[in-house]
């Protein structure tokens, strides 16, 4: 009798196993850069993007609700597009993440703009190589 | 003068809650009554004590005592008035006050009603409740303190998180903090089991009531929350496997673990270790959810403030799972099974395996929200998994759980004979194949839909199939039918309260399962007097507007809405600006209906009005969720009710 059991429990360890590993495989995001991300673009490939959204980028086309704009890091910088009414903590000179995957047409396809709604939101960045990295280390933990 | 009170207050109940806690303890070692008496008293006292300095704070906050920091924090001269008193839990200080607060209430109540009943349990029980009130107030007094001084004192307060001047805000933090603390009485039964060595079901017997109604608030926490996301997020979800709702989620799902597998060691005499395993485990997921929530780890709506708040918790978790290790490890032998597994099929099978798949969700649930953390620590990447991971895996396990509702309440103890099963089984499985059958003729194709829908049918069928019986069985003695009904549901009320949680279940899982796989969505740039249409709903934009509210500005669209149906309404959606935010808050429209509800977000506008974005979502069947949410009420209510004496 135990053995059927013991038997049962390991298919169902198993299988779970099997289906958190496939899951993890499936839908991991990788947070990267813009300059990590344009050492080796993967198209197709899910990535989370963080950056500054740099002055003078952004374009918004409310009749075909297109985004575009423009992420740095202040070492790359990589052009995103989007389809949709960018969020309320959006604009130029914040940060930012997106989430999508690379166009091999050479721009960065945004499924979704992460927004955060906490109060302690700190806006202000200055374009030094500190305040890039600082930016970068907040969006980084900020975002799941 | 009275953040200095509210301090002092807090400091002399925290002395007196250790010092109860020592007393009880020493009270039992030694067998003098006299110290658990005081030690009694003390609780009384630090109850007393919470109630005022929550008093204190809530005075502060209608009094605009900005001096006080919190206070300053969360709210402002134009918060209303019930805001200003959701305020007081509206963020981290305050919360873990409300916290205690529930949790001297219940040191209370377990005072009164066990006080006489289980005099060698009893006394620990005491010392376990005190000793976690006693680290909730260390933590007001050091990490979290309520009453600090701010100065200079501002002459306006910052004023409350927009998003959490909702009702929704009034009853979830209540109801999912009686749910966490509801979970520490258990808890410290269980403790007080172990230190004593009386591990058989004395402990579970006691605490089932509260296990109940720990496991409902929780339940309840958790849909108020879903409904509030829904309604003011402006998302049009009501959950997103945030790090937050995970973390309630998880104590949830080993709480419903518990509540069914107790069922078997009060049966079976089976399950003593895993019982207790299982209770510390969910208490110690809510310490975990709190430690992952407050401390900025992971941060989401709920992570007020970074501090030291989660270097405390963590601490109290270590302790408290190192010390119920000890414990289980030093009565290992007391804790081995009397009864045995006779049969693959048998109903003690079914709770097995739906312990197994609780158990199972919340590992993924846990694994998926500190993956982020832990790729970071392991391989310095950051790498998150999102709502589709959790519903990769968790799905099925739910299917299962569904399934198992319908087996586990009606198969045989011990070994279910073929009879048995085609008795029980067989018309609920037909019926179950029928439905599937037919909404796949009906045009559903998304083969997880047909199969919940499947599943929901063949569960009702087996309530229903139940009930039938019982009814007719107690017909034929002769009893009029309403009277037949209603004494079986009384008379039974424990197991006919868990069908009735179960129709709740399946009620909810129509709703997911509906929007899940049928809702729509749109977005659109309209200008005046053009429309978008939607699943046959037509939505005119006719203009803006700008409103000066008491604590923020806003500007509201409005829509003519109208379908075949529904002759031309308007709904107003909007975008609220606080002067505090610096970004707008969405004021989501929405139309709620038995089949499908439309929900208008205002996106983007032209400053003069002659243009806006909407985003339009016909999200189906939701209302079958919240529907669900007062099923599983009227069954938990039935579930607690004082169970009856068999006496004829």
């Amino acid at each position: 009798m135990k053995i059927k059991f013991v038997a049962g429990g390991v298919v169902i360890l198993a299988a779970l196993g099997y289906m958190i590993y496939a899951g993890v495989t499936q839908s991991a995001v990788y947070f990267v850069t813009p300059s990590e991300l344009q050492t080796a673009p993967v198209p197709g490939k899910a990535y989370r993007l963080g950056g500054l959204v740099t002055a003078g980028s952004l374009t918004w086309e409310p009749r075909t609700l297109d985004l575009s704009f423009a992420l740095s890091d202040g070492r790359a910088t990589v052009p995103v597009r989007h389809k949709g009414t960018p969020p309320d903590l959006f604009g130029e000179g914040r940060g930012a993440v997106v989430e999508g995957s690379w166009a091999p047409e050479g721009y960065f396809k945004a499924t979704l703009i992460l927004a955060k709604h906490s109060e302690e939101y700190k806006a202000p960045h200055g374009e030094t190589e500190a305040g890039y990295k600082e930016l970068i280390r907040s969006l980084r933990q900020d975002v799941r | 003068m009275t953040p200095e009170l509210g301090y002092g207050v807090l400091i002399v109940a925290f002395a007196l809650a250790v010092y109860g806690g020592v007393a009880s303890a020493v009270g039992a070692r030694t067998g003098r009554t006299r110290f658990v008496l005081s030690a009694q008293h003390a609780a009384v006292a630090v109850f007393a004590l919470v109630t005022a300095a929550f008093g204190l704070l809530v005075y502060a906050f209608l009094t605009f005592d900005f001096s006080v920091r919190y206070v300053a924090n969360n709210t402002n001269l134009g918060t209303p008035f019930y805001y200003r008193i959701t305020a007081v839990w509206g963020a981290l200080e305050g919360s873990i006050v409300l916290w205690a607060w529930m949790l001297a209430l219940f040191t209370l109540i377990v005072i009164v009603k066990t006080r006489d009943q289980a005099r060698d349990l009893y006394p620990w029980v005491l010392t376990a409740m005190l000793a976690v009130l006693a680290f909730f107030l260390l933590v007001m007094t050091v990490a979290a303190p309520p009453f600090q001084r701010l100065s200079p004192v501002p002459p306006n307060g910052r004023g409350l998180n927009p998003l959490l001047e909702d009702t929704g805000m009034i009853t979830h933090p209540i109801a999912l903090y009686l749910g966490f603390t509801g979970f520490t009485v258990p808890f410290a039964f269980a403790l007080a089991a172990l230190i004593t060595g009386r591990v058989g079901d004395a402990w579970i017997t006691l605490t089932r009531r509260w296990t109940i109604v720990a496991w409902y608030f929780l339940s309840l926490g958790l849909l108020i929350g879903g409904w509030w996301s829904y309604h003011v997020l402006g998302w049009g979800g009501y959950w997103a496997w945030d790090p937050v709702e995970n973390a309630a989620f998880m104590p949830w799902l080993t709480g419903t673990a518990f509540l069914h597998s107790v069922m078997i060691q009060e049966r079976r005499r089976m399950l003593k270790l895993w019982n207790l395993g299982l209770v510390i485990l969910t208490f110690s997921l809510t310490l975990f959810g709190t430690f992952l929530t407050r401390s900025g780890v992971i941060a989401s709506v709920h992570a007020f403030t970074q501090g030291a708040i989660g270097v405390f918790f963590l601490a109290f978790l270590a302790l408290v799972v190192l010390t119920a290790l000890g414990l289980l490890a030093w009565r290992w032998e007391a804790l081995g099974a009397q009864g045995e597994l006779d049969s693959v099929v048998s109903r003690e099978s079914a709770f097995l395996l739906n312990n197994v798949f609780f158990c199972a969700a919340a590992f993924t649930v846990f694994f998926g929200t500190v993956f982020p953390l832990l790729s970071e620590a392991a391989r310095g990447v950051k790498v998150s998994v999102g709502a589709p991971f959790f519903n990769q895996v968790n799905v099925p396990l739910f299917l299962g759980l569904v399934f198992l509702m319908g087996v586990g309440p009606l198969i045989a103890w011990r070994r279910a004979s073929l009879d048995n099963l085609k008795r029980n089984f067989l018309w609920p499985v037909a019926l179950g194949i029928a439905a599937a059958a037919i909404f796949f003729v009906l045009g559903v194709r998304s083969t997880l839909a047909v199969l919940a829908l499947a599943l929901t049918v063949f569960v009702t069928a087996t309530i229903a199939l139940d009930f039938f019986r019982a009814t007719r069985a107690r017909l034929r003695l002769g009893e009029p039918p309403l009277r037949a009904m209603g004494g079986l549901l009384l008379r039974h009320n424990r197991r006919y309260g868990g069908f009735v949680i179960h129709l709740g279940i399946l009620v909810i899982t129509l709703g997911v399962t509906g929007s899940q796989a049928w809702s729509v969505q749109t977005e659109t740039t309209l200008k005046r007097g053009d429309a978008a249409e939607l699943a046959g709903y037509r939505i005119r934009f006719d203009g803006l507007a700008a409103r000066e509210e008491s604590n923020h500005f806003k500007v509201v669209g409005t829509f003519t809405v109208s379908n075949g149906r529904i002759g031309p309404t308007a709904m107003r959606p909007a975008k609220k600006f606080y002067p505090q935010e610096q970004t707008p808050i969405a004021g989501v429209d929405y139309w709620m209906g038995l089949t499908e509800d439309l929900y208008l977000v205002l996106g983007d506008f032209a400053r003069d009005g002659t243009e806006a974005t909407i985003k339009v979502q016909v999200n189906r069947l939701v209302s079958w969720i919240w529907i669900g949410g007062f099923v599983l009420t009227l069954g938990a209510l039935l579930a607690i009710l004082p169970e009856r004496k068999k006496a004829t």
